[in-house]
């Protein structure tokens, strides 16, 4: 018999969808015999992707913390159950480690806010508050290294506190990002909240850089790619948050509400209290 | 059957506006504690007043009448480098120290400056223009409230951080606007220290003297040579503490315009970045506000420091019911501010900063009346002398206008009206900036709402322009990064480990 071969396709607002460019790259396995053709995404992908989050992230931030814990959750069962396709493509310590990294960050949903937000006791008759809120839509670029790990682990800090994201996946390994997009599908994850291109950095990354509605940027990049994003990233004072090359990306380092403290604004709130 | 009620008689006469202003005049009531102001000044690098190796001096004037009152040096590239190379000798001594005794030299300056507070004041108000009520009551005893707290701080900085312990970033490089000087070092300096970093530190080209004079409390205290070095000058300055090799993090206080140039200058550079920059707040009013308290804080918040507050109340939406009552509260409200001698203790608007920035002013203003919007001003005399600018309101204003969009950073109120709360977060957050926002009403559950919708970094509600060190004060948007204050600022001043 011969197999139905999978046409790989991007997750973005939703849906699965080709790149708007018509372009695609091949995959090739080890041996160099011919595996898919991945979406080779364009600056417009990136920008319909932007309003797609756009259209999601907002319902995503007014859900109760304890609805994004249990959504979050979901994710991690819906790559439980189909770990064993995961592992043909990346190490199953990978998976494990994605799975649980993920289900670390959904016990911090309903959690974080009492460890970074405050009551702060002023000197007049106020009452003075500080919350936390989600920037909106962040803008994420992988490494090309632990295509699933490192994708994760830089998709849940910003979107357990209710931003959106859009994210590049590795070049060199994307089908995890395409399996990814597939099991998020089924997770109760609202379209729009994890947008997922493939496609070439070096393309994509002054848009990464430049565009306005994507309010905070994080990932890896070389030094020069630093300053690129750094400079473009001026024009809307936008929020980065670059890591090297070397991250070790298995670290428990990772584990805490302070990479979910980069993602979030702190709001202050002043009130009067009567005499 | 019930008697019938005649109507309330009608006064025949209208009560009539208690305007003194008009009938007679206030005595001056000029603040005569002396300010002690030298003839020059030198640059304070390494615990030691120095004169600066660019040889380079410049006037600075008093905004209240124009006269020189000091001669200021001008740091350039050399100068920069000695304060770093002081503040980095500095470093590993008093990030070792124990945060206990780090703390003492920070409460020390925290009494020194309220001992001298006076004396602050009023040079703060001659080499700034601001009224010396506010630089006596405000600027003042908050500048000692900041160090008195974050004294506090330095040896509890392992409760800061669950499960993380904080170490300092290394040598910060600070630079601060001309609006409230001695209060915006305070903000910078207090954290950066108790948190275990030495500092290097710019003031304004137009402020520096409260600086230059903060130098000889911080020897006063016996703080350690090189911990604290004050570098003043021009943007030439600002730029060489930017682009410092010895920076592992630069704080920045000033414009949008300005801040992004810095963003831009850092690109790749790994230093760290904390940005507090512009505003076009909106101070939103309901139909249900207590409205007398309201205007009190709409005027407060646009009018405090001659509106040169980038978290000033600029763009007062009020909801449409009632727009005309509040409107015709604020005319006669501001009729009776006073504009004028900033020493004098009854003046509620002091002068403007400058000559460029009153001029920035005048520029918008013309704007506003050219693009159709309606300028109002009160009559007041004006001092003759000086750089002054009356308060202003303009009404049909829209949103387009440049007055309802630049910040103006003066004494200029924009009016817009809304009809539904959700017209009013709309509009309030129709802008790229992101600093603050007022909210007057009396419901509960609509000052939540609109506190959660609202895309600022402070938001007063029914009240504004309140400050409080243990408060984290920052922007959202293109108003910046970091927060400072409270818990939050610490936070930006440390590596976690």
């Amino acid at each position: 018999m011969i197999p139905i071969t999978k046409t790989p396709k991007c997750y973005v607002g939703g849906s699965f969808i080709r790149s708007e460019s018509g372009r695609v790259y091949e995959m090739r396995g080890s041996s160099g015999e011919f595996l898919a053709n991945i979406p080779l995404c364009s600056r417009k992908d990136l920008r319909n992707a932007v309003e797609a989050a756009a259209k999601g992230g907002a319902g995503w931030a007014k859900r109760t913390p304890y609805n994004r814990a249990q959504i979050l959750y979901r994710i991690a069962e819906m790559i439980e159950s189909r770990a064993a396709e995961m592992s043909a493509w990346v190490p199953g310590k990978e998976v494990r480690a994605t799975i649980d990294r993920i289900v670390h960050f959904a016990g911090w949903a309903d959690k974080y806010e009492q460890v970074l937000g405050s009551v702060n006791p002023v000197a007049s008759p106020h009452f003075n508050f500080t919350v936390t809120e989600p920037m909106g839509i962040v803008g994420i670029l992988a490494p090309e290294d632990n295509p699933l790990l490192a994708l994760m682990t830089l998709i849940l800090p910003a979107i357990t506190s209710g931003n959106s994201v859009v994210a590049l996946a590795s070049k060199n390994a994307p089908y995890p990002a395409i399996l990814l997009g597939e099991m998020l599908a089924v997770s109760d994850l609202p379209g729009g909240v994890i947008n997922l291109l493939t496609g070439d950095r070096a393309e994509i990354l002054p848009t990464f850089a430049t565009h306005e509605h994507i309010r905070a940027l994080a990932g890896i990049a070389t030094r020069e790619e630093a300053v690129a994003l750094q400079q473009g990233a001026s024009e809307s004072v936008k929020r980065v948050k670059l890591l090297a090359p070397d991250t070790d990306w298995y670290s428990a380092r990772f584990e805490s509400p302070y990479g979910i403290r980069d993602f979030v604004e702190a709001k202050t709130v002043w009130h009067p209290v009567g005499s | 059957m019930p008697a019938k009620k005649s109507p309330a008689p009608k006064s025949r006469t209208k009560v009539r506006e208690l305007l003194f202003g008009d009938l007679w005049e206030y005595d001056p009531a000029p603040e005569s504690a002396p300010a002690h102001i030298d003839a020059r000044y030198g640059l304070f690098i390494g615990g030691k007043s120095v004169a600066p190796k660019s040889k380079n001096y410049f006037d600075s004037i008093s905004p209240r009448d124009g006269k020189k009152l000091s001669e200021i040096p001008f740091a350039g590239k050399a100068d920069v480098d000695a304060a770093f190379a002081a503040a980095k000798k500095a470093f590993p001594a008093w990030s070792k120290l124990p945060g206990k005794e780090r703390g003492k030299y920070l409460f020390r300056i925290a009494r020194l400056l309220q001992d001298r507070s006076r004396e602050f004041a009023v040079a703060e108000t001659l080499d700034g223009g601001k009224p010396i009520k506010e630089s006596r009551d405000f600027d003042l005893p908050m500048a000692a409230a900041h160090f008195f707290y974050h004294a506090g701080w330095a040896d509890k900085l392992a409760f800061v951080a669950p499960g993380r312990t904080l170490e300092p970033l290394g040598v910060v490089g600070q630079i601060i606007p001309w609006n409230f000087p001695l209060l915006m070092m305070a903000w910078k300096i207090a954290p950066a220290l108790a948190t275990g970093n030495t500092v290097v530190i710019k003031p304004a080209e137009t402020t520096s003297i409260t600086a230059l004079k903060f130098a000889s409390i911080l020897q006063d205290a016996g703080l350690p040579p090189g911990v604290v070095n004050i570098v003043t000058g021009a943007g030439e300055t600002g730029a060489a503490i930017v682009n410092h090799p010895g920076a592992a993090k630069i704080a920045f206080t000033g414009s949008t315009e300005v801040g992004k140039i810095i963003q831009r200058a850092l690109a790749g550079s790994g230093k760290r970045l904390a940005l507090e920059l512009g505003g076009k707040a909106a101070n939103i009013v309901f139909e249900d506000a207590p409205i007398d308290q309201a205007v009190e804080g709409i005027i407060n918040g646009i009018f405090f420091n001659q509106g040169h507050v980038c978290c000033a109340g600029s763009r007062l939406l009020v909801q449409e019911s009632v727009a005309d009552a509040v409107i015709a509260r604020l005319k006669r409200r501001m009729q009776v501010l006073r504009t004028g001698d900033p020493l004098d203790k009854n003046t509620d608007i002091g002068a403007i900063n400058s000559a460029e920035q009153l001029a920035k002013i005048r520029e918008l203003v013309a704007s506003g009346v050219e693009e159709g919007a309606e300028l109002h001003q009160p009559a007041c005399k004006l001092p003759k002398t000086g750089f002054y600018f009356p308060p202003s309101l303009f009404t049909k204003v829209t949103q387009s206008h440049r007055v309802a969009r630049e910040e103006i950073f003066g004494p200029v109120l924009s009016i817009l009206t809304f009809r539904t709360p959700e017209e009013a977060v709309e509009k309030a957050n129709n802008t790229p900036y992101g600093l603050s926002a007022g909210v007057w009403t009396d419901k509960g559950s609509l000052i939540l709402k609109m506190a959660s919708e609202l895309k600022a970094g402070v938001v007063w509600a029914n009240t504004y322009n309140k400050f409080d060190p243990s408060s984290p004060f920052g922007g959202y948007k293109q108003s910046g990064f970091g927060r400072e204050g409270g818990k939050h600022g610490l936070l930006d001043y440390a590596r976690l480990a």
